[in-house]
């Protein structure tokens, strides 16, 4: 291709900045390198870093997206703190989020554990993989016909052994339990690799050496596992809590945010200001405070993980 | 995989599990296996009474809902699911009787997963490489402010990139759907380098000496020297893709380029008779993960490796 006639420019590039070393320094491939990057840095520039100036930009006016968008200032901003439906989501994300993330990183780390003094095998591990596969838009699905009222296989088992059956979906308190625990398990399985992954990191002699002092496995997890992992933990929740947070999917497939507000989580109250009820501006002042709740949330849990890496040294 | 040597699976006996290990029925290994056991049930159960229900009658779902085998066995909703069966046949069946146009959708879903992963996959590649080998002014700037996109929540960008979207006439259409997709992700390109910076630099040297141009050093030497993690990456990102519900929910709800993922939604906010379809619900969603679970077995392997700090750290 070009590379002919490239080529030259590059090498003439090499031996000016020569001083001395096999290394070229300065400019070096400079030419090249823009060529490489440029489809890259196209896609950056336009759908990242665009974007999010412009969002930031959208939070300031009053913009109904079909005329142009209107600056009002911080007028999105004040309405928003007053805003019960916002405090609302708010309120029910963070439910959602640490009954999601405290159950799936117990069971995740169970599974992990489990995996790592039982079996190395791929097959158990790739079928504990396989919820992760398929789409939240499915695993929401499928969960919604298990635990439907009437007819789900779920509640006709709570009825046969003589409960009340429940309404999963439907009640305003089982809601956001309920989408957080299909959620569960949809991720454990997931998450449970990235822990073993981070469980191989810890040498087998350190096991040895307890178990040659008596210490029981059940002892070992508590004060080899658990605190060598820390990091690891820190490092999968920062990817976990931030997911969470963005919990859309499930919820727009099943509740849409009900019965009333109940399981109106932000993602969906932002989906819903912005689509359906046209408020551009209003919605984009949302997912401002969204992006600065979860900025707060990944650099809190960056700094424990940091913390974490000198523990272990 | 040195942890497999570690010898404290017996509980707390002290000196002699290695040889204890074949004879003794160790009840705390059973106890650890039953616990596994029970969670890879639960992982997969669902995906059992997916099938269970998609091979039942709509009206044996109501008279059997407990039964744990299918009822009345029958093809009848994947034939409605598919076209395959005449509106009278499917509305007697429980089903809308509204032609579902399921090929439309699955083709959609063919064109938007492979073409957003096949271009961000090679674009990516030709950036990770100049990231990784080329030597030019800024470059480790340049990968940082990459990098910080990784903290930068889906949803806020997506708003403004609604609005481009829109602003340039792409609404419903497939460039609309991909273009954001198509350049580049942070991860992709993270990912990538991390694997090109391990490469033997000596190979590109010797090519160099032969008067080899980047262009050559990257199609003949790195390309297929990095062949499984761009397969790992090109399947996890195709996946990724296939289960995307936000942006084609946003930006594709016309027929025309409808996805499945936002199909299947469709498909269950219709109540024919009362309640959703659930036989042609099944059906269609196990139809819908199918290519995943088909790709998943075929790289089984690759993907349950794949999963690890390697492309997180």
């Amino acid at each position: 291709m070009t590379t002919d006639t490239v080529e030259p420019l590059v090498a003439a590039d090499y031996k000016t900045g020569v001083r001395g070393t096999d290394r070229p320094p300065g400019k070096g491939d400079l030419g090249m390198a823009l060529i490489f990057i440029l489809p890259a840095a196209v896609g950056f520039a336009v759908f990242y870093l665009y974007p999010f100036i412009r969002g930031f930009y959208f939070s300031l006016t009053r913009y109904n997206l079909l005329g142009t968008p209107h600056f009002i200032g911080f007028d999105n901003f004040t309405k928003l703190f007053q805003d019960k439906l916002f405090w609302n989501a708010l309120l029910v994300t963070v439910e959602y989020v640490l009954i999601n993330i405290v159950l799936q990183t117990v069971l995740a780390v169970a599974i992990a554990v489990l995996m790592h003094r039982l079996t190395q095998s791929t097959v158990i591990r790739g079928l504990i993989l396989l919820p992760f596969l398929i789409s939240n838009v499915i695993a929401a699905l499928v969960w919604f016909w298990l635990l439907d009222y009437q007819i789900g296989l779920v509640n006709g088992f709570i009825a046969a052994i003589g409960f009340d059956k429940i309404p999963f979906f439907g009640d305003a308190a089982w809601a956001i339990p309920t989408i957080a625990v299909v959620n569960v398990w949809r991720h454990m399985g997931y998450t449970a690799l990235l822990v073993f992954a981070g469980l191989q990191t810890i040498p087998g002699y350190v096991y040895e050496a307890a178990s040659v002092d008596g210490s029981t496995e059940w002892k070992s997890f508590w004060r080899i596992t658990l605190p060598l992992l820390r990091p690891i933990l820190a490092l999968v929740l920062v990817i976990t809590v931030t997911g969470s947070f963005q919990v859309f999917d499930t919820v727009a497939v099943t509740t849409k945010g009900g019965p009333g507000n109940a399981s109106r989580v932000m993602q969906y109250y932002i989906y819903q200001k912005g689509f359906t009820e046209g408020q551009f501006g209003y919605a984009s002042a949302l997912s401002v405070i969204l992006f600065i709740i979860l900025a707060t949330v990944a650099l809190i849990q960056l700094r424990l993980l940091r913390a974490g890496e000198s523990d272990l040294a | 995989m040195t942890t497999t040597t570690a010898p404290s699976r017996a509980n707390g006996v002290a000196a002699a599990p290695e040889k204890a290990g074949g004879k003794k029925i160790n009840a705390g290994k059973v106890a650890a296996w039953a616990a596994m056991i029970i969670l890879i049930l639960i992982t997969l159960f669902p995906f059992y009474w997916m099938i269970r229900t998609a091979f039942s009658t709509s009206k044996s779902l109501f008279s059997d809902p407990n039964s744990l085998l299918p009822v009345d066995f029958t093809l009848g909703a994947f034939k409605r699911v598919l076209g395959l069966a005449t509106p009278a046949e499917a509305q007697a069946e429980g089903g809308s009787g509204a032609a579902v146009n399921f090929w439309l959708f699955l083709r959609n879903s063919i064109v938007y997963a492979t073409l957003s992963t096949a271009g961000q996959v090679f674009f990516s590649a030709l950036a990770a490489y100049a990231f990784a080998r080329l030597r030019w002014p800024g470059r480790d700037k340049v990968f940082f402010l990459f990098l910080t996109a990784l903290m930068i929540p889906p949803i806020f960008v997506m708003l403004p990139n609604f609005i481009l979207i829109k602003n340039l006439g792409l609404l419903n259409t497939f460039p609309g759907l991909i273009l954001p997709y198509f350049f580049m992700t942070p991860f992709a390109i993270f990912f990538l380098r991390q694997f090109f910076l391990g490469i033997s630099r000596e190979i590109e040297e010797a090519a160099k000496l032969d008067g080899a141009g980047h262009w050559l050093i990257f199609f003949r030497i790195i390309l297929p020297m990095s062949w499984a993690p761009i397969i790992t990456l090109f399947i996890l990102t195709f996946i990724n893709q296939w289960n995307d519900y936000f942006w084609p929910l946003l930006v594709g709800a016309n027929d025309k380029v409808r996805v499945l993922t936002v199909a299947l939604g469709v498909f269950r906010s219709q109540t024919p008779q009362g309640s959703p379809d659930w036989a042609g619900l099944m059906a269609a969603v196990l139809v819908a993960a199918l290519p995943i679970l088909i790709l998943f077995f075929a790289f089984a392997k690759k993907i349950v490796n794949s999963i690890g700090f390697s492309g997180v750290k």
